[in-house]
């Protein structure tokens, strides 16, 4: 068994003495983990590092087998990432989540995609929080779980829709929402309009309500929680929007 | 098992010794085979001052209350060394990487170690770092600067980010270690993140 495929670096764990297990997110194999021999040497380190963008070639005897990795470096995005603690934990925390809630060798093309097109935003775009969210939103519609904001759950108007259902995902609009709005998810009005126009007190919510949506769906229903690192991606944009008094 | 012995034999000292120091990092069971070979040749030059070393090693190395760093005393030589100087502390992921810097003598000051690093995939959290003790440090009054000498990966750096931000507003001077060109690199051999890195940190000359 032997395929070569554009991939992502999702995260590395030291195997023996010298050796790493590297978990990717490939374009057409989905998210695969492989052997590389040597991985903790001087040379190869740097290839290994989360969030890298990689053509890497996978080999084992039979497709079950963990395999042994090799990769060539496409684009190094750690490196560039490495300076500024927003952007860092952006990287960390979109690489934990993909590694939590992608099923094992199934390919999903659109979030190879989703997942290679907010590197690029952080590697260039100020509204990488943003990207972040709509990431967070593709993930949650590309694993089969995506929220319907099209219109109102209720009366099925598309004015004025601000809170989501909890039960059903779906957009609720201020009328039909006021009697029970305790129980709703506040919908910030960026995720209407594909993220553009928004504040850090908005992304804030559009994090919340994905946060609750991946949890209660995806991460759950597997005895999990959310990574430890996104948790610390949502403190350290709250504590960047208190500096910026957003 | 890979310590050959015949199935009428039970494991003898000499199998067990080898078994041990197949454990060891860098040694595999042949090298380890080789090792105890040497030693049973070089009894009393080599094996038995080596054994009384571990085991005086084994009882007396403890990391250092203070620090983190090994020794035998506590707190440690360098933390109890008045030459040095107790308003900088060097923040350093494990006691390897302390060497390291010791090795280099570039710097005087103090160490804290850290244990590890922030890492999703094996679970581990600030709870489980030395960072507490490292805010409670520098809290003390008696630091002036904190340098973050973590390995530049995105481990490393995201907990540098992390112990930033919990020693903000302590008025205490953070700063890191520079990314860039290695002595006697050559840059068309340097990969494309260490360039940008040390592109984006160059000096005014």
């Amino acid at each position: 068994m032997q395929w070569s495929d554009d991939a992502i670096v999702l995260g590395v764990r030291r195997h023996g003495e010298a050796g790493l297990v590297v978990q990717l997110l490939t374009r057409d194999h989905g998210r695969h983990a492989g052997l590389v021999r040597g991985g903790q040497g001087r040379r190869l380190r740097p290839i290994y590092q989360t969030g890298n963008r990689v053509i890497a070639t996978w080999k084992a005897r039979l497709s079950e087998h963990l395999g042994s990795l090799t990769a060539e470096l496409l684009q190094g995005h750690a490196a560039r990432l490495m300076e500024d603690p927003g952007r860092l934990a952006t990287l960390a925390s979109a690489a934990a989540m993909a590694e939590m809630a992608v099923p094992e060798r199934e390919p999903h093309v659109g979030l190879f995609e989703d997942l290679a097109a907010l590197l690029e935003a952080l590697d260039r775009d100020a509204g990488w929080a943003v990207s972040y969210v709509m990431w967070e939103m593709r993930l949650l519609t590309e694993l089969g779980f995506g929220l319907d904001l099209s219109r109102c759950a209720a009366t099925g108007t598309t004015d004025s829709l601000v809170y989501v259902s909890p039960k059903s995902g779906q957009a609720v609009s201020a009328e039909a929402g006021e009697p029970y709005k305790d129980k709703l998810l506040s919908l910030p009005p960026f995720l209407l309009r594909e993220g553009e126009g928004s504040n850090p007190a908005e992304v804030l919510a559009g994090l919340d309500l994905t946060g609750f949506f991946l949890e209660r769906r995806i991460f759950e229903p597997h005895g999990k929680t959310l990574p430890p690192a996104r948790s610390r991606f949502v403190d350290v944009l709250r504590r960047m929007a208190t500096i910026s008094g957003g | 098992m890979w310590v050959r012995t015949s199935a009428s034999r039970p494991m003898n000292e000499l199998d067990r010794l080898i078994q041990l120091l197949g454990r060891l990092p860098g040694l595999g069971p042949r090298s380890a085979r080789r090792a105890v070979l040497h030693l049973v040749k070089k009894r009393e030059s080599l094996m038995q001052p080596l054994a009384a070393a571990l085991a005086e090693a084994a009882e007396r190395i403890r990391p250092c209350p203070i620090c983190g760093n090994l020794d035998t005393t506590e707190p440690c030589a360098i933390c109890r060394d008045p030459r040095r100087d107790a308003a900088s502390i060097c923040v350093v992921e494990d006691v390897a990487d302390l060497w390291a810097i010791e090795r280099s003598a570039a710097f005087a000051g103090r160490y804290h170690v850290l244990g590890g690093t922030l890492s999703a995939l094996d679970g581990i959290s600030p709870e489980d770092l030395h960072i507490e003790a490292l805010v409670a440090r520098a809290g003390s009054g008696e630091v002036a600067e904190v340098i973050l000498a973590m390995n530049a990966t995105v481990e490393g750096q995201t907990t540098a980010h992390y112990i930033l931000d919990r020693l903000q507003g302590t008025g205490i001077k953070v700063s890191r270690l520079a990314h860039g060109v290695p002595v006697g690199g050559e840059l068309d051999y340097l990969d494309e993140g260490t360039l940008s890195a040390a592109l984006s940190a160059r000096r005014v000359l």
